[in-house]
């Protein structure tokens, strides 16, 4: 068992055995994306209410839900690099740190043209939209210190321990700013029930479209990620043979 | 021999002696440094002088926006007093001498955040009611403020301190660790504010202490924890 575990750190092993993944990959989200976006922008019912604009959600929601599992993720990374020194789960954090930030961003700023139409409002001042921020300015707080601090070691313990303490004040923003202030709607529950505000032909195709921009996602992370362990390997023998063999090809 | 025998002296010094010996030399290099003292407090008093301008000589404008003034030059007053905290430690090397000692550093550090504290978090606490009074707050929220403060200050200094901590050995540091240390700030600046403005209306305001409590008993018992953590990191 833990010779897996350590095998699973080596930079190599990853890159070799992500190599194999990619193209599934690629395949997955192109099938479930072209399914989903066609669906929801033009299979979809228009909402009695909302009317064509409903359809921002099924990017929206998405988009919202990785930049909420983004920063978990750099904290759960950072705890292996504190505990087990793993090269790959620093070079994992390094790469969700600027992919969060730029999903936070999305989820922002899909939110606000969807706000305009609906609550006349680019902004407001409302809980998930203020959360949302200030977890923005924690990424770019992490994103910060990284390149700040020359020696690639420390960078990555500081960021670690700064990554797992902001995981541990997101939970507390969040419920600060609930009771602070709530425009939001509150999450909705999936229904099997057809006549239900949220009948399977509105939220089965936003499943597919989760999964589809989840794929996305580790896509964009492991592409990041490959790029980093090239970057920080380079002077290791199987690198400089990989790149001989490209050059040769 | 002679040697082992000293080790043993150093080792017999228990953790609560070192912690009023770190407590105590923090105070004691504070007091001899007036400037680094009066600075953050004429700070806050200068940040707090500045919203009048900026807004409107109002009264009902100013006390509405009063609890909120207060608590962000607080925060902001805090946050500019952080930098001493540990940079002329790490400058002349006693900051390593304080991660070799065999006493838990969770204590050391958490003596020079108390320190830090007293001499930056306290004096705001006792000159809120003035500026407060300057500002129109209504008479019924100076005991929400002050308290508010008193709750909200250390927990300021704790979490500052994690941020200075990971920033020590950097030649730049200013303007990082506003970013890295202020979005942690915001529950604590978030609740204090909501307090005051709370009691202005007519509102309970129970709940807001016991939250601002719970994020002073989380901070006391986990920050120290990370600074220390990231203090070994910086000075490697």
């Amino acid at each position: 068992m833990w010779l897996w575990f350590a095998k699973l750190g080596s930079p190599r092993w990853f890159y070799e055995l992500s190599d194999k993944w990619l193209p599934w990959l690629y395949l997955s989200m192109l099938i479930m994306m072209s399914i989903g976006l066609f669906w929801a922008l033009l299979i979809v019912p228009e909402d009695y209410q909302q009317g064509q604009t409903i359809r921002i959600m099924y990017i929206h929601v998405p988009v919202a839900s990785i930049s909420l599992a983004c920063f978990p993720l750099m904290a759960v990374a950072g705890t292996i690099t504190l505990v087990w020194k793993m090269k790959l789960a620093d070079m994992v954090a390094q790469s969700v740190a600027p992919i969060g930030a730029w999903f936070t961003g999305l989820a922002l700023a899909t939110g606000a043209i969807w706000g305009d139409q609906i609550w006349g409002t680019w902004w407001a001042w409302d809980a998930r939209l203020t959360s949302l921020l200030i977890q923005f300015f924690l990424f770019i707080g992490v994103i910060a210190l990284r390149s700040a601090i020359d020696s690639t070691d420390a960078a990555a313990k500081a960021c670690a321990v700064l990554a797992i303490v902001g995981a541990i004040n997101v939970p507390i923003i969040k419920y600060s700013v609930d009771w602070w202030n709530t425009l939001h709607q509150p999450a909705s529950n999936f229904s099997m029930d057809p006549v239900s505000p949220n009948p399977p032909e509105v939220w089965v195709p936003l499943l597919v479209m989760i999964c589809a921009v989840y794929i996305f996602f580790a896509i964009a992370l492991i592409l990041r990620t490959r790029n980093e362990i090239l970057q920080r390997e380079r002077r290791s023998q199987w690198v400089i043979d990989l790149v001989a063999r490209e050059k040769n090809v | 021999m002679n040697n082992a025998r000293e080790i043993q002296d150093i080792k017999g010094v228990s953790t609560w002696s070192a912690f009023c010996a770190t407590l105590r030399r923090d105070l004691v290099i504070a007091l001899k440094r007036r400037n680094d003292l009066l600075n953050p407090i004429m700070f806050f008093l200068i940040v707090v002088s500045l919203f009048p301008l900026g807004i409107s000589p109002d009264p009902v404008e100013l006390s509405r926006v009063s609890a909120g003034v207060v608590w962000v030059s607080a925060l902001l007053a805090s946050m500019l007093s952080l930098d001493n905290l540990y940079r002329a430690d790490y400058e002349d090397g006693s900051l390593e001498q304080l991660l070799l000692s065999p006493q838990p550093l969770y204590f050391l550090v958490l003596a020079k955040n108390i320190a830090h504290w007293l001499i930056s978090g306290l004096p705001v606490v006792i000159l809120s009611p003035l500026l407060a009074y300057m500002l129109y707050l209504p008479s019924e929220a100076y005991w929400t403020m002050v308290l508010t403060l008193l709750i909200g200050t250390p927990v300021l200094s704790l979490f500052g301190s994690i941020g200075v901590a990971l920033t020590v050995g950097l030649g730049s540091r200013g303007l990082i660790l506003a970013v890295i240390v202020l979005p942690l700030a915001t529950p604590v600046l978030i609740i204090g504010a909501k307090a005051v403005t709370d009691v202005m209306v007519g509102l309970p305001v129970g709940s807001h202490f016991a939250l601002l409590g719970a994020i002073l008993a989380l901070a006391l018992t986990m920050a120290p924890l990370a600074s220390a953590a990231a203090l070994r990191i910086s000075v490697n």
